[in-house]
């Protein structure tokens, strides 16, 4: 099987799914004629044409809204946003608009439209470029939120999320495009290659939307983790040496609590770990989630491990972010409780 | 206005030109060697454009500017030492480390606003000067963009309030002809981003960034009248960017003969020739200013590598005011 990075799992789904729908269609600031920032539509204008996968100029606003009209006469567009930090004057069109067309037209038509953007820090992209801002759309009811943490499911998911009738916002951590990051910022770089999950198909095949991944099966407690921190997770339980069960949400919305519920049941804890900042991050729910279904098998108060509730500031780049440290600590912290 | 064009102004822009470009050929060595670890957008080519502009503004003015500001904040008259630091993310620094070079505000020299989003910083600019109209403070608010922002929905957005609201703000579009990758044309549907005024109401120009002459009158003009209360102005300046869009950016996308053909028209020795043969100043001069710009960014340097970064206790200071 050919080993991919991230980049080039999404530029091979996107590749895909131009080749088996002409209904799909891809557009974005420099995405066409350059390949896009991270390169992750290089080549594809060049494959498709300039009709079907083309520039915008700098107009979020516009280029979601373009896709909502797009997706409401039914075709299925893959739009990108360069910097998940620029997404926010699209919010309109997307909290307003694209989740909200199905039930205005009483289950009629939606707006089936894919909007791809890469988030989250450890690049030392300051305030402006390195935002993590998924609960805000978790929390729009009719929006579908995706993130991967590794090549396998990039390809997989994003499939998934073209071929939903549902708008998906898909988040792409752009710390881990070329390799997995395990917050351990001093060590080398490691690439995917060699990485059981960059091993990707050519073709077609999808990874279901709403289900988890046990990623590292354990009985002592579980973490509930998605992107780039389901990597600092898995160095966390190695040098812990604590039996976690690490799952990979993948998507929060919709959650798949089913499995969710069945491992915290089994360990009886539980923590919470994202990189976004803290107050009404995602962790908020899915503890809340967590209290709700599995309250009296709980054996300790449930820990979040989040960024701080500061802008991310560049002079504390890996203070800010959630290293496999500070997780090793909540672990020891929920086993000793 | 017509006020004449001296030597003595030519020779005022080009110092302010010149110190732009000598910190930004110093930072481009420090970045290649690695003695800096920064985010860089490079200003090489816009010095002049900036330089003419600042040249009418005082220190109380305000400037909203973006990523690729320095040049806009050089002129405008920050000081050296807590920009460099904040380039090291230093406790010194103008953000105090945490907002790093794409973020700098120094509010005693004006810098009000310096913002990585595109367009966001327009709309801001309007408030700015609405508040000095209330205040009657006297101040003008230069907000800078690219060419690329002026297709954002804030950009159009900034333009009718400001006209309808008369204020006195000057919209400076630094057309470098691309967009990231983008080539100008490609993302626009007017020919000159000036145009736009037209549907908006306000007077629009375009003119040569690169001819300080040019860009000064125009720049005085906007600035007069912003500062006369007759309301805002929408200058292009065009120009060009040499060293791509962000510091090692290999600048594929840009065909050579164009390259080339901007290369050819580099306002920095263009502008020394011409201050060279006004008579505002001898070679010895110049290299004289040179030395005492050198001098200064190595004061600055030292001065950064110096302070310390800040404390981790700071990093969430300044999120919230203080509890009352
Ligand atoms: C809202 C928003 N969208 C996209 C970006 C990504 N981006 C950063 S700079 C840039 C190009 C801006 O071009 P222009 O306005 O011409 O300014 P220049 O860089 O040429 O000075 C883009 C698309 C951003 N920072 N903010
Ligand atoms: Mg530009």
């Amino acid at each position: 099987m050919p080993s991919m990075n991230m980049i080039q799992a999404l530029n091979s789904a996107m590749d895909v799914m131009l080749e088996r729908d002409p209904d799909v269609l891809i557009f974005g600031q420099d995405v066409g004629y350059f390949g896009g920032v991270f390169r992750c539509t290089a080549g594809l204008q060049k494959k498709y044409g300039s009709k079907r996968v083309f520039d915008a100029p700098i107009s979020e606003g516009g280029i979601v809204g373009a896709a909502v009209g797009m997706g409401a006469y039914g075709l299925r567009p893959v739009v990108e946003i360069q910097f998940a930090d620029y997404i926010y004057p699209a919010m309109d069109q997307l909290t307003s608009e694209a989740a909200r067309l199905r039930y205005r037209s009483g289950g009629e038509f939606s707006a089936p439209i894919t909007v791809r953007t890469p988030c989250g820090g450890g690049i030392y992209g300051g305030q402006t470029h390195s935002q993590s801002p998924e609960a805000m759309f978790a929390h729009v009811c009719g929006l579908k939120t995706v993130m991967p943490s590794n090549p396998y499911d990039a390809k997989g998911l994003l499939i998934a999320a073209i071929e939903d009738d549902d708008p998906v916002v898909f988040f792409e951590p752009k710390r881990i495009y070329n390799g997995p990051f395990d917050g351990h910022h001093d060590r080398p770089v490691k690439p995917w290659a060699g990485h059981a999950l960059g091993e990707v198909p050519d073709g077609y095949y999808t990874v279901p939307l709403g289900r988890a991944n046990v990623l590292r099966p354990g009985t002592a407690v579980t973490v509930l983790c998605y992107g780039t921190m389901v990597h600092v997770c898995l160095a966390a339980a190695a040098e812990s040496g604590i039996d976690a069960e690490v799952i990979d949400l993948r998507t929060l919305m919709p959650l798949d609590l089913e499995t969710i519920e069945a491992s915290v049941r089994k360990t009886g804890r539980c923590v919470i770990v994202h990189e976004a900042t803290r107050t009404c991050g995602f962790g908020a729910e899915l503890s809340a989630q967590v209290q709700e279904a599995c309250f009296i098998h709980l054996e300790a108060p449930i820990e979040r491990v989040t960024g701080w509730d500061t802008p991310y500031p560049l002079a504390h780049e890996w203070q800010y972010f959630p290293g496999p440290a500070r997780v090793s600590e909540a672990l020891t912290r929920v086993m000793e409780f | 206005m017509n006020k004449s064009f001296t030597p003595a102004t030519l020779l005022e822009i080009y110092r302010k030109g010149r110190l732009i470009n000598l910190i930004d050929e110093r930072f481009r060595g420090l970045l290649r060697s690695g003695r800096l670890a920064a985010v860089y957008y490079s200003p090489r080519g816009q010095e002049i454009l900036a330089a003419a502009m600042g040249v009418h503004l005082q220190q109380t003015d305000y400037l909203v500017t973006t990523y690729r500001g320095i040049h806009d904040q050089l002129a405008k008259g920050i000081p050296l030492r807590p920009l460099f630091a904040e380039y090291y993310a230093k406790a010194t620094g103008a953000c105090k480390g945490k907002g790093g070079p794409m973020h700098i505000t120094h509010p005693e020299t004006g810098v009000m606003v310096t913002t990585g989003i595109v367009g966001s910083g327009l709309p801001i600019a309007n408030g700015l000067a609405w508040a000095s109209q209330l205040k009657k403070d006297g101040r003008v608010t230069l907000v800078t963009f690219g060419d690329g922002a002026s297709n954002i929905g804030a950009f159009h957005e900034a333009l009718n309030m400001a006209s309808l609201w008369k204020l006195p703000v000057i919209f400076l579009c630094q057309n470098n002809l691309y967009g990231e990758s983008s080539k100008y044309a490609k993302c626009t549907a007017v020919d000159n981003v000036a145009e736009r005024a037209a549907g908006y109401n306000m007077p629009g120009v375009t003119v040569n960034g690169n001819d300080p002459e040019a860009m000064w009158r125009a720049s005085g003009e906007a600035v007069a009248r912003a500062r006369a209360g007759e309301g805002p102005t929408l200058l292009e300046a065009k120009t060009f960017r040499f060293m791509g869009h962000y510091f090692g950016d290999p600048g594929a996308y840009i065909p050579k003969e164009e390259y080339d053909a901007h290369l050819a028209r580099d306002p920095m020795p263009i502008a020394r020739a011409a201050v060279l043969s006004s008579g505002a100043a001898t070679e010895a001069e110049l290299a004289a200013y040179d030395d005492e710009v050198n001098a200064k960014i190595d004061d600055a340097l030292q001065f950064a590598a110096d302070s310390p970064f800040p404390d981790v206790s700071e990093i969430d200071i300044d999120v919230y005011g203080a509890a009352a």
